[in-house]
């Protein structure tokens, strides 16, 4: 194996050391109009496949008839059909049920009080698993109401509320038929590796053009950017069954129905759950982009106050998104929990007692209801006694500004300068056939002829589009954005790993993280490092930094007890155990913590194009404010096939690596 | 007490009479939804004009919707109504709407968009000269930063704007580096953190908008732009370049669906008569974004304040 190994090492080797000459002495040659091409794709050889597209998607909006109905009707009556479950959620928790419309609508029904709302969510967490979860729950909701952000919450969790069951249940009808037939597995896996590597901006126009305006459109997107997961814990959830089970229901003559209902989803619940909990957190992190386009909530209030730099109610508000995901992500965990534990059926009693939470949240809400007409602060929570820790933030920022702007721009300089150009450099210097050509070896080496032409044919793709030059730009902020998440995250994983109370800790902030509206941060951040590619830098650093901790931690803990017993009995010091035992076993878990990383870098692009980058986050950007259909999809499908290039070739190796230490 | 109940419940019930009777003087009942956009002045030109509609019966619904997005809706007729397109930012959507057929230009709001360099007054110390533009041809260094020096650093809009920096840069021989923000937000954020240390910057401030009020500064005198100067090399200071003078002013239009004014034509004439000046709106603006209030307050205080010219407006 050792011997096999070298000799393509040395060669990969060589040809990498082959790139960095080129790019680094190349660009005097191909400064001759006879070898320019090499570098920059020439402009007549570009397809001008974003204008096919927008044509497509221009008949299709105005011209395309099934008979009947025209395509428009068609999505028309879909955004109708979704539209009146919405509203409904929408009056039940934020706004009330109104008559007329406008200023002089008046409110028939007001909307569930907040005490009621606060009281049925602790009800549920005690339901899903103890006094403790109800507490979290609890104080969670009453944040949202003494920090002055109950409406905005409840319009985005009516969202969530009905953006959930469709992600959950499309997810799962997709799932089953990928279960059930295997050659639509082969079709439906790459729609999804699309779907969750397009940016969302990339497809929002095309979608206001079929849904129309509103919070519709919001929701559609959100769906489609929240069910992937689903589709494959499903699957996944569906394959480990165990197989006994199967049999059972085969032997006492199932049919089809009675099968998947009866037996295969009952027993898979607790994968998904899973699933559903993911789909919970994905549709929480699209409610920024969702505002853009009149979801309203939580968003709309985050991106108006940072509109006028009001950076204290920008950060309120992300952080209400944060609580609010993190009381969902507990109760949908604990749910889960719950479905796979058996509990007994309670003895016949009498009907309150039987459902005596549920009455006493009936009670509350009849007479917060009732009272609330009475005394108003029973319906809605005062605002006298509302608080804010907006000018904490704003005031903070200001101090670190003031203060510290000089060092800052000390680190920045000297990052900019010794990592962030020479990486530029490299990439922007490699000409793009051999870059193509090198790619394609890549893919062939690690993952057999197959994905050697999958990135072949993507990486011509990028290049006959026009986007070569935009994706190096790309590929350069990914990358170097990748480096450094991996070199803090790992770290802070491993360490998170090995001590529980760290762990805890890191696991907050790694939470807080990942559901904080980026959008937030990206503005004080660009107070102290001005607009530029660190900012971008740190903002897609402190995003994606998320897996790699995550990764890392899952894979350093997991290691097998028995291993480590066999290193501690042979006399290993602390140091060995990590470096010769736990690290080598969880590389592989690493691994995949990088390839995440890569994937969530890539999609934080289209954020930091709100910076101002320049590489294909800014071109599917600007394609969104110019409403080009055409322009958009074909750099998100850029940016999509980076991103299954990374995924496939990490992925491959990290086979590879399992199958070295003989993991599989 | 009981009278909070009765008087809610009249209230419901006079509002039913009231919408039923609106239904009776309008041309259509169905709502004129009017698109919202996410800066505050875009807001109160909105809610404004909402509310006079409301005041002559119509029914309003308000839509959030992206500021060039919207024009897929308004040729539709998914969206009925946007008060505020920039002729500097909107004009080229705005014209290609028109000419589809599908959209009307319902005329001015009788704003006047400003956009140009800016910078703050205690800048003017450091580069004496200004306000004029060849003040900046001799302290590009003032302005400039450890990444550009010895140039200046001009913070631009997002590249969507268009605007030619980079043109002009190099047509009036300016020695400034153009760096472009991705959106509003982080333009106003370069600003605020420049202020707050007194550092240099200058960048591209428009109005009306709430900057102004908070910070002082004032706009470069460039040459005063023409159309010939940005389409013909040889006119200006520059012989042998375009864009050798300073930006577009222009007026912020009103647009609407094409069958805005077949459906309601009532609600038409008052739209197209609606107009508001710009001291009236930074005043407006500067009392939401830097003062703090509720926008449906300022839009009640400007109804109360006006009553005579809108009623004029809806022909009462």
């Amino acid at each position: 194996m050792e011997r096999m190994f070298k000799p393509s090492i040395l060669v990969f080797a060589a040809l990498f050391a082959a790139t960095w000459l080129l790019a680094k002495f190349g660009g005097a040659w191909f400064e001759s109009p006879a070898l320019a091409w090499l570098m920059e794709y020439p402009k007549s050889w570009v397809l001008p496949l974003k204008d096919y597209v927008s044509a497509a998607m221009k008949w299709l909006v105005e011209d395309a008839n099934f008979g009947l109905f025209t395509f428009t009707e068609f999505t028309r009556a879909i955004a109708w059909l979704i539209e009146q479950p919405y509203e409904f959620v929408r009056a039940v928790l934020a706004t009330g049920f109104m008559d007329g419309v406008g200023r002089r609508a008046e409110q028939i029904v007001p909307p569930l009080s907040w005490i009621a709302v606060t009281a049925a969510v602790v009800a549920l967490g005690h339901y899903a698993k103890s006094w403790g979860l109800a507490a979290i729950v609890g104080l969670a909701f009453l944040y949202l109401a003494v920090f002055g952000q109950w409406e905005s919450a409840m319009i985005t969790l009516a969202s969530v509320v009905i953006a959930v069951p469709f992600g959950v249940v499309g997810g799962l009808m997709l799932g089953l038929l990928t279960y059930r037939h295997k050659a639509f597995e082969a079709v439906l896996k790459p729609i999804l590796d699309l779907m969750q590597t397009i940016p969302v901006f990339a497809y929002l126009v095309p979608i206001l053009f079929m849904f129309g305006f509103g919070p519709v459109s919001a929701l559609v997107a959100t769906v489609i950017y929240a069910m992937p997961p689903m589709a494959r814990i499903t699957t996944l959830a569906l394959q480990n069954v165990d197989p006994e089970i199967v049999d059972f229901g085969k032997m006492t003559g199932c049919t089809q129905r009675q099968m998947t209902w009866k037996i295969l989803v009952p027993s898979a619940l607790s994968g998904l759950m899973v699933g559903v909990n993911q789909v919970i957190m994905l549709s929480l992190n699209m409610v920024i982009i969702a505002s853009m386009i009149g979801a309203g909530g939580l968003g709309f209030d985050v991106l108006s106050s940072l509109r006028r730099l009001n950076i204290g109610g920008g950060f309120e508000a992300g952080i209400a998104i944060v609580v609010l995901a993190i009381a969902l992500d507990r109760l949908s965990q604990a749910l889960a929990e719950r479905s796979t534990t058996y509990a007994p059926a309670p003895a016949k009693t009498g009907l309150f007692v039987r459902y005596k939470r549920s009455g006493v949240v009936a009670v509350i809400l009849i007479a917060t209801m009732a009272l609330g007409f009475f005394i108003p602060a029973l319906q809605t929570y005062p605002e006298g006694a509302e608080l804010s820790t907006g000018a904490f933030w704003t005031e903070s920022v200001k101090y670190l500004n003031i203060n510290y702007f000089d060092q800052f721009e000390a680190v920045k300089i000297f990052f900019l300068n010794n990592f962030l150009l020479p990486i530029k450099r490299f990439f922007l210097g490699i000409p793009w056939p051999w870059a193509i050509a090198m790619l394609t070896l890549i893919g062939w080496k690690f993952g057999g002829w197959k994905l050697g032409l999958m990135n072949l044919i993507m990486a011509t793709f990028i290049a006959a589009t026009g986007m070569w030059e935009k994706a190096m730009i790309t590929v350069y902020l990914c990358g170097a954005s990748v480096i450094i998440a991996s070199v803090i995250g790992i770290p802070i994983g491993i360490w998170a790993a090995l001590s529980p109370r760290a762990g805890r800790v890191i696991g907050v902030v790694i939470d807080t993280l990942q559901t904080l509206p980026s959008f937030v941060y990206l503005i004080p951040v660009v107070m102290l490092f001005r607009i530029g590619d660190f900012t971008a830098m740190i903002a897609i650093v402190a995003y994606a930094l998320v897996p790699a901790v995550r990764y890392a931690a899952h894979g350093v803990r997991h290691v097998s007890a028995e291993l480590i017993e066999a290193g501690v009995v042979s006399g290993c010091t602390k140091w060995q155990i990590l470096l010769k035992i736990r690290l080598p076993l969880a590389l592989p878990e690493i691994l995949l913590g990088i390839n995440q990383t890569i994937m969530l870098a890539l999609s934080m692009l289209v954020i930091t194009a709100l910076v101002g980058t320049r590489d294909l986050g800014q071109e599917v950007y600007i394609a969104l404010t110019k409403a080009d259909t055409g322009r958009g999809l074909v750099a998100g499908f850029a940016i999509a096939f980076i991103a299954i290039m990374a995924d496939r070739v990490i992925s491959a190796s990290a086979r590879k690596a399992k199958a070295r230490y003989g993991l599989d | 007490m009981k009278t909070t109940i009765s008087r809610s419940l009249i209230g419901a019930a006079a509002a039913a009479v009231l919408s039923t009777a609106a239904v009776a003087e309008v041309e259509s009942a169905d709502p004129i939804k009017l698109t919202l956009h996410d800066w505050s002045g875009q807001l109160i030109n909105t809610q404004i004009m909402g509310a006079i509609l409301e005041e002559a019966g119509y029914n309003i619904e308000y839509v959030q919707a992206d500021y060039i997005a919207q024009f897929a809706g308004l040729k539709t007729g998914d969206l009925s109504l946007a008060m505020e397109i920039w002729a500097t930012t909107g004009q080229e959507a705005l014209d290609e709407a028109v000419a589809s057929g599908n959209v009307v230009n319902a005329g001015e709001t009788g704003l006047n968009a400003i956009e140009e360099w800016w910078y703050p007054l205690y800048m003017k110390e450091r580069c004496p000269g200004l306000p004029d533009w060849t003040a900046l041809q001799n302290c590009a260094e003032a302005f400039a930063t450890a990444e550009t020096a010895p140039k200046g650093r001009y913070v631009g809009g997002p590249v969507t704007w268009g605007g030619f920096d980079e043109e002009r840069v190099e047509a009036l021989s300016l020695d400034f580096e153009v760096v472009h923000a991705g959106t509003d937000a982080a333009l106003f954020a370069e600003l605020e953190s420049a202020y707050q240390r007194e550092a240099p910057v200058i960048l591209w401030v428009y109005v009306p908008h709430w900057a102004p009020a908070k910070y002082e500064g004032e706009f470069v005198e460039f040459p005063p732009y023409s159309a010939e100067c940005y389409n013909d090399p040889s006119v200006g200071l520059n012989p042998n370049a375009a864009y050798d003078c300073g930006k577009p002013r222009g007026p912020i239009w009103k647009a609407a669906w094409a069958g805005f004014a077949d459906k309601w034509p009532g609600a038409f004439s008052a739209v197209q008569a609606y107009t508001l000046t710009n001291d009236e709106m930074s005043a407006m603006v500067a009392a939401v974004d830097i003062e703090g209030q509720s926008i449906d307050d300022v839009v009640d205080a400007w109804m109360d304040d006006n009553e005579a010219r809108w009623m004029g407006w809806i022909g009462q």
